[in-house]
């Protein structure tokens, strides 16, 4: 319970941009409700930047205040820079996450990732 | 934590100590500390000490003191059984029966001692998590030596149809032994009635000090020693006495047999209470174990779409604190072997909640759970990629 720090808790408990985008340009799923984590991420994508992230999940509060972040961290940057977001970058401006939940939140940028991916192969020219 | 908004909803986990529990014990620690294996009159203090608790034990479930072992918790009580119950009498056989809603410390142990030649018959229980008397009579066999079902599940609630499956292991000849953990200062538990041969129990569920707990074994039932070294616990259980834990177990179990009646009767109330304002409340949400044969305090129940860990931050942060069976929140990252079991799936598994109410709960505890929940599961469910709803 005491295992989260303030800054994960705070994105926990109000984490930004949770929903999901009508006619997203990317759409990114991992994870399944065996394992206890399911992520998707959307993504609105404007002169190569991403012009909007939203995102919705199923787990535990190290799940969410990671997706939470990841949407922080990615919007506004160009794909490129997204997709140089790393779990372990995640992890670092969360302030730490517990070692046994480090499994589970390593889905956020991965979600991010496949969103922009998915956004790619419908725009090949890019 | 302890501020008034504090609701306590943990009690299958652990229970406060009652203050009598506390007064019993403090002398144990502050004046009578020799070791009660010394001859001297510091250690006869403390040896009474330890018998005057061991009759009370004893009592609250029919026993004779002499067939008392005290143990450091119900996982040592239920490893000793098992172990110490197959080891000693595997010249008659090695098969062993038990039940697929068993607390950990049977299933480890029993993996072990398969690895070790002996063979387990697991059985399936149905939705409600009993167990089917008559699978464990199919399940028998020449070699069969120790039936282990536990009274009641300590997650689920289920209090299982203990008489008929010791009625059934009597008729082989085959030891009973059953892990009352969850029941036994709880409910009404004597193991002459209920047919049991072994019985582990703990103190911290019933309101006494944690590593403190026993088990029950029949006069004339062969158990090789668990702790070696010296005589304490007649040899079977080495290893200088707890004597405050001892000491406090014996008062929670005075003090459970007097008054188990009357907190029943209001524990119930409360329970029903919470129940109906949770169904009436919340949509999709699943009641689990049996209505008609469940713990006082009980309440588990699975929100659908939704992750446990999350429910019960959430309710951490209104002072609400509850339990879950969901792979997140446990250390071994699995979901809850009884939510599997009783045949909910992965996922509703995974929102599993356990409110355990205990003696010094309220009314006004249960209204405020009542009135914070369905926000928070709705909250989660909006976030969440699996409700269309």
């Amino acid at each position: 319970m005491f295992q989260y720090n303030e800054k994960v808790m705070d994105h926990f408990a109000n984490p930004r941009n949770v929903g999901e985008i009508v006619n997203a340009d990317g759409v990114g799923e991992v994870g399944n409700p065996v394992c206890g984590d399911m992520m998707t991420f959307y993504i609105k994508v404007k002169d190569g930047k991403l012009d909007d992230v939203k995102f919705k999940t199923f787990g535990c509060g190290a799940a969410i205040a990671v997706s939470s972040m990841v949407s922080e961290m990615a919007k506004g940057k160009t794909l490129e820079q997204a997709m140089q977001i790393s779990n372990k970058d995640v992890a670092k401006q969360l302030g730490g996450l517990p070692e046994n939940k480090l499994h589970c939140s390593n889905l956020g940028a991965d979600a991010l990732h496949k969103a922009i991916e998915n956004y790619r192969q419908q725009h090949k020219e890019i | 934590m302890e501020n008034k908004n504090f609701i306590y909803l943990d009690n299958a986990s652990s229970t406060k100590a009652d203050d009598r529990v506390i007064e019993e014990m403090l002398p144990f620690i502050k004046e009578h500390y020799g070791n009660p294996s010394s001859v001297h009159q510091a250690g006869a203090d403390v040896r009474e000490g330890i018998e005057n608790a061991r009759v009370k034990v004893s009592e609250l479930i029919g026993a004779n003191p002499e067939e008392i072992y005290f143990t450091s918790c119900g996982s040592e009580s239920n490893n000793f059984a098992l172990i110490g119950i197959a080891e000693a009498n595997q010249s008659k056989g090695r098969h062993i029966i038990t039940s697929a809603i068993e607390h950990l410390s049977i299933l480890n142990p029993l993996k072990d001692l398969q690895k070790k030649g002996y063979e387990a018959s697991i059985l399936t229980v149905d939705k409600d998590g009993f167990v089917n008397p008559q699978d464990i009579k199919k399940a028998i066999r020449p070699d069969t030596i120790l039936i282990s079902i536990m009274h009641a599940n300590n997650e689920i609630g289920t209090i299982q149809k203990i008489k008929e499956i010791s009625e059934i292991a009597k008729s082989a000849g085959v030891i009973f032994h059953s892990d009352g953990v969850a029941t036994a200062g709880i409910i009404e538990l004597d193991v002459n009635e209920l047919g049991m041969d072994a019985l582990s129990f703990s103190s911290q569920q019933m309101y006494g000090p944690k590593g403190s707990a026993a088990l029950y074994v029949r006069k004339g039932v062969r158990i090789k020693p668990f702790i070696l070294g010296g005589v304490q616990e007649k040899g079977r259980r080495a290893g200088t006495e707890n004597a405050p834990g001892i000491a406090g177990f014996g008062k929670a179990c005075e003090i459970a047999k007097l008054e188990m009646k009357s907190i029943n009767e209001r524990l119930v109330i409360l329970r029903d209470k919470l129940i109906k304002g949770i169904m009436d409340n919340i949509k999709e949400v699943t009641l689990n174990g049996s209505m008609e044969s469940r713990l006082p305090g009980n309440v588990h129940v699975s929100f659908e779409y939704i992750e446990g860990e999350s429910i019960v931050l959430f309710l951490n942060m209104q002072g609400i604190t509850v339990a879950t069976g969901s792979s997140c929140a446990s250390q071994a990252l699995k979901v809850s072997h009884v939510c599997t079991s009783i045949g909910l799936s992965q996922a509703t598994a995974q929102g599993s909640i356990l409110f355990s109410i205990g003696k010094y709960n309220t009314e006004a505890d249960i209204e405020k759970v009542i009135e914070v929940l369905p926000p928070i599961i709705d909250k989660l469910r909006k976030m969440s990629p699996l409700y269309k709803g």
